[in-house]
């Protein structure tokens, strides 16, 4: 899986020849993350947050497993095995803190991610699988965290568990049964807490697993670049390592020196008083909010306060409760229909002036709004605005974005990345048509220089 | 199909049923009775446990309640409110019409004949399961004079009913008796 110029990897002892015959994995490696994947030439920092993520599931893996060894999945015992943790377990408190902070810093980076894939059309062909992988790697960690922040047993860990397991009561008939069972109980309790001690600890690898399927897919067609045109020659890339370790070697720098920064001096900046108070079952807390990286979700599910009904007869079709949960699980899965949405044979933002502006003056600032308003009590004028958001966010993606990419004219593509990078491109062979590059989805428009199997 | 012997390829029927398909049919299927028999076991076992089950009822006495107090008792591991409404209130909520609520039901239908005072809810929000405000002394108790639930606004009223915001259902009245007219069993 890589381009015809691609390096191959060529064992040098006695050891590594016979390893290369028995399990080549040494090979592998260097197909996938060494010299042997040329990676387009051109690539930002914005292309460094896929190896964050990688780096951060890391992270919390090994922090999660050695808090494991300590912790009790218990409600009677739970909360103070925590402060166990804190205070009697050597480091304790820094893995505790690092696996925490370690949590947001996991959805920064793939915020980032996301918001590369948005602002470059990373999802668009021949790229969707690596797109729709990646939505599923994010809802996996979406219920992880949750899981994970129910294990303190504090007052938001209850009450977190209490008000998202009742989301799944608002679906129609098997809604109420569904929660008890989700539950194993009419209330958040032990068996709840066990079964989510036990989940939290699979799914990151599962997560793990569909990072690999994410990577694979990745491979086949290789890594995009800033200026969404196709790798046409060898001068189009260069080798990931050492340059592209490099870069993220740098990247990787500057993201551990803010999130030590968290760890050290601000440990409890993300997180909420309320939950270093041991969970009650009588007593909700008055404000409650999810984890910052729900915030904008959360705004959308408070979003719907009005049932949906035929108007005049007071016939109710779908329960407010009902919309809002369909809203907020909406929100996420409309993404996998979003290279279907997005018709533009143009990638990068960069030569769409049209959807950059919606994407700057339109997508953005709603979303910020969205995260503003899910971490607001839900009182006006916060219900409206989200409303507001809210509309825009599913206009922008079911209605924005078709309607730009057929009217759209966008900018003239340069003709390869080695001219855009070096402003001339000598390439003797390649007929220059300066067409727009990789249009229809799932045609390949330069069979000849598709990555060799 | 190239490669079938003459053999095997004898054995097809006119209209291209072979022997071997009932014993692949066969096979699948008793495969695909046990995995499924299996799997039922994997998702039972994720239901609440027969001493979750076994706790599901519980005894209060109610004598002590004076009129326009409520108190805090527990039922399957949630909040029980019990309340003894005031002539007032009773008569507020006996005001409304019915048809005009979002889930229609009487004070009278939410209460026990011969007990119209006591009025006997779970302290769970029907919206995403918080615990209302207005059972204490001295606590929020909405636009409606009931109950009133601080995490997405809903308002009940003096019957515990839906009144504002995005709660679907009135605050549910779970089964119980009066075992004497001090106690009552609740589940």
């Amino acid at each position: 899986m890589s381009f015809a110029w691609a390096k191959q990897y060529e064992p040098q002892s006695a050891f590594t020849k016979w390893l290369d015959e028995k399990l080549p994995l040494p090979r592998l490696v260097y197909n996938a993350v060494g010299a042997g994947y040329p990676v387009p030439r051109n690539l930002n920092y914005m292309w460094n947050f896929g190896v964050l993520a990688g780096f951060f599931l890391v992270v919390q893996i090994v922090t999660g497993v050695v808090l494991a060894m300590h912790y009790a999945a218990n409600g009677l015992v739970a909360f103070a095995t925590v402060e166990h943790i804190m205070r009697d377990v050597n480091y304790g408190w820094m893995l505790r803190y690092a696996h925490a902070n370690g949590a947001s810093f996991f959805f920064i980076v793939i915020y980032m991610h996301i918001f590369r894939g948005f602002f470059y059309s990373s999802y668009k062909a021949p790229r969707e699988m690596i797109w729709l992988l990646g939505v599923v790697i994010f809802l996996l960690m979406m219920a992880t965290a949750f899981m994970g922040y129910v294990l303190p047993w504090g007052q938001m860990s209850y009450w977190g568990a209490q008000v998202i397991t009742g989301l799944f009561s608002a679906i129609p008939l098997v809604g109420e049964p569904l929660q008890v069972w989700l539950l194993g109980g009419f209330a958040p309790d032990n068996a709840a807490l066990n079964r989510f001690f036990s989940l939290h600890f699979l799914l990151p690898f599962v997560i793990a697993g569909v990072v690999i399927l994410h990577i694979w897919a990745l491979h086949i067609p290789g890594s995009s670049n800033p200026t969404g045109v196709e790798v046409k020659q060898e001068s189009d890339t260069v080798p990931f390592h050492p340059y592209y370790t490099a870069k993220d070697g740098f990247g990787l720098g500057v993201v551990l020196i803010l999130f030590t920064t968290m760890i050290f001096f601000l440990p409890n900046a993300l997180g909420h008083p309320d939950n270093y108070i041991e969970a009650n079952p009588l007593s909700t807390p008055a404000h409650i909010v999810p984890e910052w990286y729900f915030w904008p979700f959360y705004a959308i599910l408070r979003a719907f306060t009005g049932d949906l009904t035929i108007p005049f007869t007071g016939i109710i079709l779908v329960q407010a409760k009902l919309l809002g949960v369909i809203a907020m699980f909406g929100s996420i899965l409309i993404w996998f229909i979003l290279p279907w949405l997005d018709k533009s044979p143009v990638r990068s933002g960069h030569y769409r002036p049209l959807f950059r502006k919606f994407f700057w003056f339109g997508l953005i600032p709603a979303m910020a709004v969205l995260f503003y308003c899910g971490g607001a009590p839900a009182e006006q004028p916060y219900v409206v605005i989200s409303q507001i958001a809210t509309a825009y966010y599913f206009l922008h993606f079911l209605v924005i974005l078709p309607i730009i990419s057929q009217i759209e004219v966008p900018k003239p593509l340069p003709f390869s990345i080695t001219e855009a990078v070096l402003g001339k491109d000598t390439a003797p062979e390649a007929p220059r048509t300066g067409s727009v590059d990789g249009g229809d989805a799932g045609t390949a428009t330069d069979g000849a220089l598709q990555p060799a199997e | 199909m190239a490669t079938e012997t003459a053999a095997t390829t004898e054995t097809f029927a006119e209209d291209g049923v072979r022997r071997r398909d009932w014993i692949h049919i066969a096979a699948l299927g008793t495969a695909g009775v046990g995995a499924a028999s299996v799997l039922f076991p994997l998702i039972s076992q994720m239901s609440p446990s027969a001493d979750v089950l076994a706790a599901s009822s519980t005894e209060v006495d109610v004598s002590a309640i004076a009129a326009g107090q409520a108190i805090k008792a527990s039922f399957r591991k949630q909040p029980l409110f019990i309340r003894r409404l005031t002539p007032d209130e009773i008569k507020q909520a006996n005001e409304v019409d019915p048809s005009t609520l979002r889930d229609p039901q009487t004070l009278a239908e939410r209460t026990k004949e011969g007990h119209e005072d006591l009025l006997v809810t779970m302290g769970v929000c029907t919206h995403l399961g918080c615990v209302p405000l207005g059972a204490a002394e001295g606590e929020n108790r909405g636009d409606f004079g009931g109950y009133f639930c601080p995490c997405h606004g809903s308002h009940y009223d003096t019957a515990a009913r839906i009144r504002k915001g995005p709660a679907p259902k009135n605050l549910h009245v779970p089964d119980y008796e009066f075992k004497s007219d001090a106690v009552i069993r609740v589940g």
